[in-house]
């Protein structure tokens, strides 16, 4: 009798120990919450949503502080998508918050630039190029076609135009 | 000769109606020139520069695009005169426009002067250079540059010669081996000397014997071990390249690989014979044969046409139409493309036009909901499960589409066939595959775009954080007291007043 329990409770404190011992490792390679509803989003860091970026939307979002519909690049597939992964019922997109998409970079028209810099300073993913009162440029593989850059502008002279090179799988050389 | 014997059945898969008896009475009409040409340019992100002018006069075989590394360029096909260079109309999704030159021809067909490859010694590079030169790509349909897939080299490599040629109505592989199979086989010994191939193997379909006793005849004839015939079941699609290499080696090619990473090279009896007129008299590639069939021409044959040779001219010189056209498509009927009108010209991929009468057409009832019968399933050679790919496809759900291994249908159309609810599947699935190659192309640009907005954030933030510690080691003197602060403006005035004082931060 005395035997059997003191096994009993020898196993419960040594498979115990196991666990709290594995509790670390196996608890690194969890992926952040966030991650899967991140990768839901077109992550086009346009902001349109009212959050600084695709992140902190989806945070937000998994907090249960955002509406799932604030999101225009991803459009009404994008609000059924995080309807169904975040549990919550689906509604229409709120056309109101803007229009970014993969479709399309912002060119600026390099006649008119005077080199102010304020937009390369806004771009969230660096993508434009250009020191103060020289030429800038958008580097069209890395634009995500935010829009961040149209508003800061003085002059008005960046433009959304389509993108003609399709974007590639592979990172440019360039990049 | 050496014949290999198939214990293997092709995964998938169907028997079709042959239509090939029409074409394959006649020999192959050669010797056509056309009045008009329309030549595409090669266009995609390489930059072409044109080598001619309008009104210049051009001889067959005249080069008339150089063009970027990996691409095959464009020849005169005929001789005659450079009316104009603009974009035209080109076989394709309605839309399909290409940059062409536009030749009238002069009807003597003269050519410039050709130098054999044979008999010069030249290195393996200058060789394949050569191949890209003469606008040498794989006439099977994929236009592959020829060059390239000879460009890698091993002695463990097994050429597929393929004259398999399994779409219903096309006879024009099945009439060159007939007619040439001399060509056939010495273009096909010339790739495996590139290659390193060891082996040959020359796959034809079971319904075409005439083609096999020639080529039979041939091998004996041409005394080279490194050749097998094989004869393949004719069951549609057995002339796919990944069904070929399945069906006589046992071995899948696995998905997003090439047939050279399993040591396989599929080379098409056409570009064999291109091969063989470029190695043997220096001739670049400015013709093919191709198939005018249906019930829609009146002479159905096969013809020799000059690259460029509008559609309507070629069915002019098969006898011109016989009245009920109901689809003019080009290529096969399995997986050819309808044409919205005959001007559109051959190009190196067009093995076969077919005019066809409305009997011929294969008209899909309305399309009623899936029952889940797993007919498709069963027959697709690609092992893939068309019913669960359009139910991923019509829910939008390409993360799902993708692991079902969409990009492996090789579009071959024998779910379509056998579908009781006559669901076009074949075309959802072609525009699938646009939508899924927009679809991970965005996902890597916006896994791109994270990783730049990550290295951009801790960019200011370190930027930030150099500012604030340059502002504290600049206010330090300032800490401690009234005298400190004093002593500080102090030397502040005094550095500013000495001459040696180099003035900070004026550049210009």
């Amino acid at each position: 009798m005395l035997s059997a329990t003191l096994l009993v409770a020898g196993l419960a404190v040594s498979l115990g120990g196991l666990l709290i011992w594995l509790d670390g490792p196996l608890r690194g390679t969890a992926r952040d919450p966030s991650d899967a509803i991140v990768e839901l989003l077109p992550r086009i860091q346009c902001g349109q949503c009212g959050y600084p970026g695709c992140r902190p939307y989806a945070q937000a979002m998994l907090a249960g502080e955002a509406e799932i519909n604030r999101c225009p690049p991803g459009g009404a597939a994008t609000v059924a998508r995080l309807a169904e992964a975040l549990g919550r019922d689906p509604r229409p997109l709120d056309t109101s918050r803007g229009s970014a998409s993969w479709s399309r970079v912002a060119r600026i028209d390099e006649a008119t630039c005077i080199g102010c810099n304020l937009c390369a300073r806004v771009c969230p993913v660096d993508a434009i190029v250009g020191a103060c009162n020289w030429m800038h440029t958008v580097l069209a593989d890395q634009c995500t076609g935010c829009e961040l850059c149209i508003a800061p502008c003085p002059v008005d002279c960046i433009a959304m135009t389509p993108r003609l090179r399709p974007l590639s799988i592979a990172e440019s050389a360039h990049a | 000769m050496r014949e290999l014997t198939l214990e293997r059945r092709l995964l998938g898969g169907l028997r079709l109606a042959a239509h090939k008896q029409h074409t394959t009475t006649r020999p192959i009409r050669r010797g056509f020139v056309p009045r008009e040409l329309i030549i595409p340019l090669p266009d995609g992100p390489t930059a072409t520069d044109t080598l001619v002018a309008v009104g210049e006069p051009v001889l067959r075989g005249q080069p008339l695009a150089a063009t970027g590394e990996g691409i095959a360029i464009s020849h005169a096909s005929s001789s005659g005169q450079v009316v104009a260079i603009e974009p035209r109309p080109m076989p394709g999704p309605p839309g399909t426009t290409a940059p062409a030159v536009v030749i009238h021809t002069d009807g003597r067909d003269q050519a410039i002067p050709m130098t054999p490859l044979a008999g010069q010694s030249l290195s393996r590079d200058d060789m394949l250079q050569r191949l890209q030169d003469a606008g040498l790509v794989g006439l099977g349909g994929a236009l592959f540059p020829t060059a390239e897939k000879l460009r890698s080299r091993s002695e463990q490599f097994t050429l597929i010669l393929n004259g398999a040629e399994c779409e219903p109505y096309i006879s024009c592989d099945d009439m060159l081996m007939r007619e040439q199979a001399r060509d056939v086989l010495d273009g096909a010994a010339l790739m495996c000397d590139f290659s390193g191939a060891g082996r040959c193997i020359v796959a034809i379909e079971r319904d075409k014997p005439e083609a096999i006793s020639a080529i039979a005849a041939a091998l004996d004839e041409h005394e080279d071990d490194r050749f097998e015939l094989a004869q393949v079941p004719t069951v549609y699609p057995a002339g796919g390249e990944r069904q070929l290499i399945q069906l006589l080696a046992g071995i899948e090619v696995p998905s997003g690989r090439y047939p050279t990473d399993v040591n396989f090279l599929c080379q098409n009896v056409g570009t064999a014979v291109a091969l063989a007129k470029l190695y043997a008299r220096g001739e670049p590639l400015t013709s093919r044969i191709v198939t005018v069939t249906g019930k829609g021409v009146r002479t159905p044959q096969n013809i020799e046409a000059p690259i460029g040779t509008p559609i309507a001219e070629l069915i002019g010189a098969a006898g011109g139409y016989s009245g009920n056209v109901a689809r003019l498509i080009m290529g096969g009927s399995m997986m050819g493309i309808a044409l919205d009108s005959d001007a559109r010209p051959v190009t190196k991929a067009t093995n076969c036009v077919v005019a066809a009468a409305p009997d011929e057409v294969y008209t899909p009832g309305t399309a009623r909901p899936c029952i889940r019968c797993g007919d498709c399933a069963r027959v697709c050679p690609a092992r893939l499960l068309p019913q669960e790919l359009i139910r991923s496809l019509t829910g939008d759900d390409l993360e799902r589409v993708a692991s079902l291994g969409l990009a492996d249908c090789i579009e071959c159309g024998c779910c379509d066939v056998v579908c009781p609810s006559h669901i076009t599947l074949t075309e959802r699935f072609r525009g699938g595959k646009h939508s899924l190659a927009l679809w991970t192309a965005e996902q890597a640009a916006a896994a791109r775009a994270e990783a730049r907005v990550a290295r951009r954030e801790q960019r200011l933030d370190l930027a930030a954080n150099r500012e604030a510690e340059e502002r504290r080691a600049l206010l330090a003197p300032m800490q401690g007291g009234r005298e400190a602060r004093q002593r500080a403006v102090q030397a502040v005035i005094e550095r500013a007043r000495s001459p040696s004082a180099a003035p900070d931060g004026d550049e210009t």
